[in-house]
């Protein structure tokens, strides 16, 4: 008897945190319409989640494309056709590892820092202080770093992509002796800017919104204690990573079924 | 904290970036350069069997690409599929009586149209078709006809 009542629990508690989270990024968007008067709060954030990110970005974006001309290159060169290498690593990069893995490394290295500064705002009483001081802190504090978030995203992920791709052209044209024409004429050949490009670019951009609404919203939720905010920066890294993953999936079959 | 002068001159430089990596996807790892068919014109084909054709083929003259399937369908009455293609406006002097063909680049490689350029005064138009067509080739009914012509052979003596 305990043990379905444990589950009624569980399902009451998730759907409350579900409806909460919606109503706070509805208050969020509506919140960000003020900002474009103080647009400079949100400069701030995209250089706090965007540029401080850069740096992990595009060490492993290169890495990245280096293994996928290397793998691709031992996979490619048994069936004799070598000289797709280039559209290989440029389909992967730019439709799946581009934005999936920039969102994750985002959700570890932004998303949680995010997490942790609202949470300790709010332990440290100053989200309090300022509604005190009839200053809203959704729109002066939690908004400006949601956009910042997805303004960041896209163009991390596609800095990703691209330098992947110059990664893959390293190793697949200079290591491993891939004729450079063919590697770039396959690519131009084979990625649709429809289907491809533009496909990533909206994954990074719904990634960009989920991530940054689950770091805002764990960290605005979070029990304002030590503990509190550890568990939230731990739950935003979690679910962050797992929304994304299956987002991903959904996407990917909507985008490709029509195909 | 940087000061606002230069966490600008960063996020400015941080945007830059971002959009001319999307330039570059678009430009020169995407076709954006060369995917459009601008004021192209639209011209049909029936062939029996269009094999593993596909839309967004490649429609080629002489190893050229000047255009790009843009729909297979069937046609109810003749049991053929239909082809629609649009050919790039700068290649408008394609004689009417022209022939197409389902080619197959390397072995195992993505089919195509061929267009085999003929002899007459007029070209084609918007709307046209192409009556003269080469079918795909179907694997298994070439090993079948290999097969059937085997074991029509005379065998030798037992």
């Amino acid at each position: 008897m305990s043990t379905i009542r444990t589950l009624g629990s569980i399902v009451i508690n998730s759907v409350e945190r579900l409806g909460r989270a919606s109503m706070f990024l509805y208050e969020v968007i509506t919140g960000s319409w003020e900002l474009l008067r103080r647009f400079y709060l949100v400069v701030q954030q995209v250089y706090a989640v965007g540029v401080l990110t850069l740096l992990i970005i595009l060490v492993s974006g290169l890495f990245v494309g280096m293994v996928l001309g290397l793998q691709g290159y031992n996979t490619l060169v048994k069936f004799g056709s070598a000289n797709s290498l280039g559209l290989l690593v440029a389909l992967s990069l730019v439709r799946e590892l581009g934005p999936v893995v920039t969102a994750l490394l985002f959700a570890g290295r932004a998303g949680s820092a995010l997490t942790a500064e609202i949470g300790l705002m709010k332990a440290t009483e100053q989200l309090a202080g300022m509604e005190m001081m009839a200053v809203n802190p959704v729109t002066r504090v939690i908004a400006p770093r949601f956009l910042g978030g997805v303004i960041a995203m896209p163009l991390l992920a596609a800095l990703f992509s691209a330098i992947g791709v110059l990664g893959g052209h390293l190793v697949g044209v200079g290591l491993l002796g891939v004729d450079a024409g063919a590697f770039w004429s396959q690519m131009q050949n084979g990625v649709e800017y429809r289907d491809d490009i533009l496909n990533g670019v909206i994954k990074s951009v719904v990634f960009g919104v989920v991530v940054s609404w689950i770091a805002v919203f764990e960290g605005y939720d979070a029990v304002p204690t030590s503990e509190g905010v550890a568990s939230a920066t731990n739950r935003t890294v979690v679910y962050s990573s797992l929304a994304v993953l299956g987002l991903d999936f959904i996407l990917t079959a909507l985008t490709l079924g029509e195909v | 904290m940087v000061n606002r002068k230069s966490l600008e001159l960063w996020v400015g430089l941080f945007v830059a970036a971002g959009i001319l990596a999307l330039g570059m996807l678009a430009f020169k790892v995407g076709n954006l350069s060369t995917a459009d068919v601008t004021d192209g014109y639209q011209i049909r084909a029936n062939f029996d069997n269009v094999g593993g054709l596909k839309v967004k083929a490649a429609v080629t003259m002489a190893g050229v690409r000047v255009g790009r399937v843009t729909g297979i369908s069937f046609d109810n009455k003749k049991y053929q599929a239909v082809v629609t293609m649009d050919v790039d406006g700068k290649f408008k002097i394609i004689p009417n009586d022209s022939s197409a063909s389902i080619l197959t680049s390397g072995l195992l490689g993505d089919q195509y149209i061929g267009l085999e350029p003929g002899g007459a005064e007029d070209y084609l138009k918007d709307g046209d078709v192409i009556r003269t067509t080469q079918s795909a080739l179907v694997l298994e009914k070439l090993v079948g006809q290999v097969i059937f012509n085997k074991a029509n052979e005379p065998g030798p003596a037992q």
